[in-house]
């Protein structure tokens, strides 16, 4: 008994940091596959929206409010930071757009610091403390949220991409960038749109993530770089399988927790990664065709 | 309708157009033909604003068009159905064609979805293929979706790059008739280019080959079909064949 309730209960704090780890992953994979670029800066969206949010809270919004507002300005921050960074340098090489995001992350965690300082800030459960008991296993109702609304975010962009008029502009411009362009789609705007809404999405996960685990400026660099390798191993431009490789990712890291020590934790994201670089390296999922989905 | 003048596009160091000059008429079929490499399809995207000239100009209803305004070129009425089809392959048949309104669709919603069914009507195979993935049609029903989906753009120019690449006979003489239909029923200039000489001078009112950069026969299609030099180059009609007639 003792061992299936510690093992429900791993699964559950996996799939919670899974579900992070998701919500970001989705954003490389939107930004990869229009722009062709890596956008290194995922993580501090996530950051800046945790931090945003309790600001807010701290001021006496109502928690909903807090959240949707603390959404909102991140997405507008990164429409700037993509029509302001982004767009300009549109021509030059990835090397050059790499450096740049990079830049922009390190701009984003300095003025982090200004407004919040350098101390982890704490951001009340969305429902209270009152853990729920579940065959024997406790589950934070954090947990559940954090689940919740990734996956609810997810069935959103379902939606969006496959079924809304934009969307499919948009995932037009993804299969088929040069006929997206002959058909008058803007691949610089959907370029704005895509930034736009990963920070969005980036700032919920970051949100959603702080009452289990806290906020602070550099909250962003590990996050980041999970759901970066999550999208890596799924192959970057397949947005399933970059959820597939979030969760997997989340599940992993918290059974090396659980039953080894959290010391290993990064490090098996690490190695997963150089294992499917090294051996299959257009992602875990890749179909032998080698098919983009 | 459509005058370029003087054209010149580089690719890199590549001097691909070298002075093109030639004008198309509102409601004609024009036919340009050359060999590979001659920069026919390199023409074409400068006309759509995808390769920037060097100089010369390209004048579409009295407006000049300026490179990289992509966008802007489709909604003044010129579109590209490109080499090889290029159809959205994860996207479904229906999807394909509806995305060609782009342009028009936010403000024109119903008339998109009454050319949509006039589209389909122009290619009834489609009727039964709506919700396949365009990835997985047959050469010749994806052309049809390219040119179906380029339709749905109403384009008052429409240019088409090789449209009958790798298809069988029976099926190029298809895709020549919908084009003369196209004239016929929506008034609607094309700009043909195509390695299937013969067929497309049959049906094209002018036309002008296109070597290595320059043009250098041009003229009404019924008198580059009888066109000695034509006949030997393109034609595959040799000496001694006709020596046979
Ligand atoms: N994007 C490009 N970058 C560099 N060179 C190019 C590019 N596109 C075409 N070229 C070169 O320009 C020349 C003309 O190419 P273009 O595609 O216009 O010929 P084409 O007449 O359409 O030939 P085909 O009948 O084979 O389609 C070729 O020598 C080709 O190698
Ligand atoms: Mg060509």
């Amino acid at each position: 008994m003792e061992l299936t309730s510690q093992f429900i209960q791993l699964i559950f704090s996996g799939l919670t940091i899974g579900s992070i780890y998701a919500l970001i992953a989705i954003g490389f994979v939107i930004i990869y596959n229009i722009t062709g670029l890596l956008n290194l800066a995922q993580g501090d969206f996530a950051m800046l929206g945790a931090l945003t949010c309790i600001s807010f809270v701290n001021m006496g919004f109502p928690l909903i409010i807090a959240i949707a507002v603390s959404v909102v300005i991140v997405t507008i921050i990164g429409g700037l930071f993509e029509r302001l960074a982004i767009y300009p340098a549109r021509n030059s090489s990835t090397a050059t757009l790499l450096i740049i995001t990079i830049g922009a992350a390190f701009v984003f965690r300095g003025i982090s610091i200004l407004i919040w300082g350098t101390q982890p800030l704490a951001l009340r459960p969305f429902s209270g403390n009152q853990n729920i008991n579940f065959l024997d296993a406790t589950i934070q109702p954090q947990s559940l949220w954090a689940i919740g609304i990734s996956l609810l975010s997810l069935a959103v962009l379902y939606y969006f991409f496959n079924k809304t008029y934009l969307g499919k502009a948009v995932t037009a411009c993804v299969v088929n960038r040069f006929a997206a362009r002959l058909m008058g789609i803007s691949p610089q705007k959907m370029s704005f749109w895509a930034v736009s809404i990963s920070a969005g999405l980036g700032a919920l996960a970051g949100i959603v993530i702080a009452p289990i685990s806290g906020a602070s400026y550099d909250m962003g660099i590990m996050i980041g770089l999970k759901a970066f390798i999550a999208a890596v191993i799924g192959g970057l431009s397949n947005a399933p399988a970059a959820i597939a490789g979030a969760f997997l990712i989340g599940i992993l890291e918290s059974f090396t927790e659980g039953y080894l020590s959290s010391g290993y934790k990064d490090a098996i994201s690490f190695t997963l990664l150089l294992i499917v670089l090294f051996f299959m390296p257009n992602g875990l999922f890749s179909k032998v065709s080698g098919k983009r989905v | 309708m459509l005058v370029v003048d003087n054209l010149h596009t580089y690719h890199g160091y590549l001097h691909v157009l070298k002075g093109i000059h030639f004008e198309i008429k509102q409601g004609e079929i024009f036919a340009m033909v050359g060999s590979n490499g001659a920069g026919k399809s390199t023409l074409l995207g400068t006309i759509a604003g995808i390769y920037k000239p060097r100089s010369g100009t390209i004048v579409f209803e009295n407006e000049e068009i300026s490179y990289g305004k992509v966008e802007k070129i489709v909604e003044k009425g010129i579109c590209l159905v490109p080499e090889r089809r290029q159809i959205f392959d994860d996207l479904s048949v229906k999807d394909n064609l509806l995305l060609g309104s782009y342009h028009r669709y936010k403000n024109d919603k119903k008339s998109v979805m009454e050319d949509f069914e006039q589209v389909l009507d122009f290619f009834p195979k489609l009727k039964t293929m709506l919700d396949r993935p365009g990835g997985l049609l047959s050469g010749g029903e994806q052309q049809m979706v390219a040119i179906g989906r380029g339709l749905m753009a109403k384009p008052k120019l429409m240019m088409l790059d090789e449209p009958s690449l790798g298809l069988a006979p029976l099926i190029v003489k298809d895709i020549m008739n919908i084009l003369k239909q196209m004239k016929k029923t929506f008034g609607t200039t094309i700009l043909l280019i195509e390695q299937n000489v013969k067929a497309a001078l049959q049906i094209a009112d002018h036309a002008c080959v296109l070597d290595r950069g320059e043009i250098v026969i041009q003229g009404k299609a019924s008198d580059l079909l009888e066109d000695e030099k034509i006949k030997d180059t393109y034609l595959g009609i040799s000496k001694k064949e006709r020596l046979k007639l």
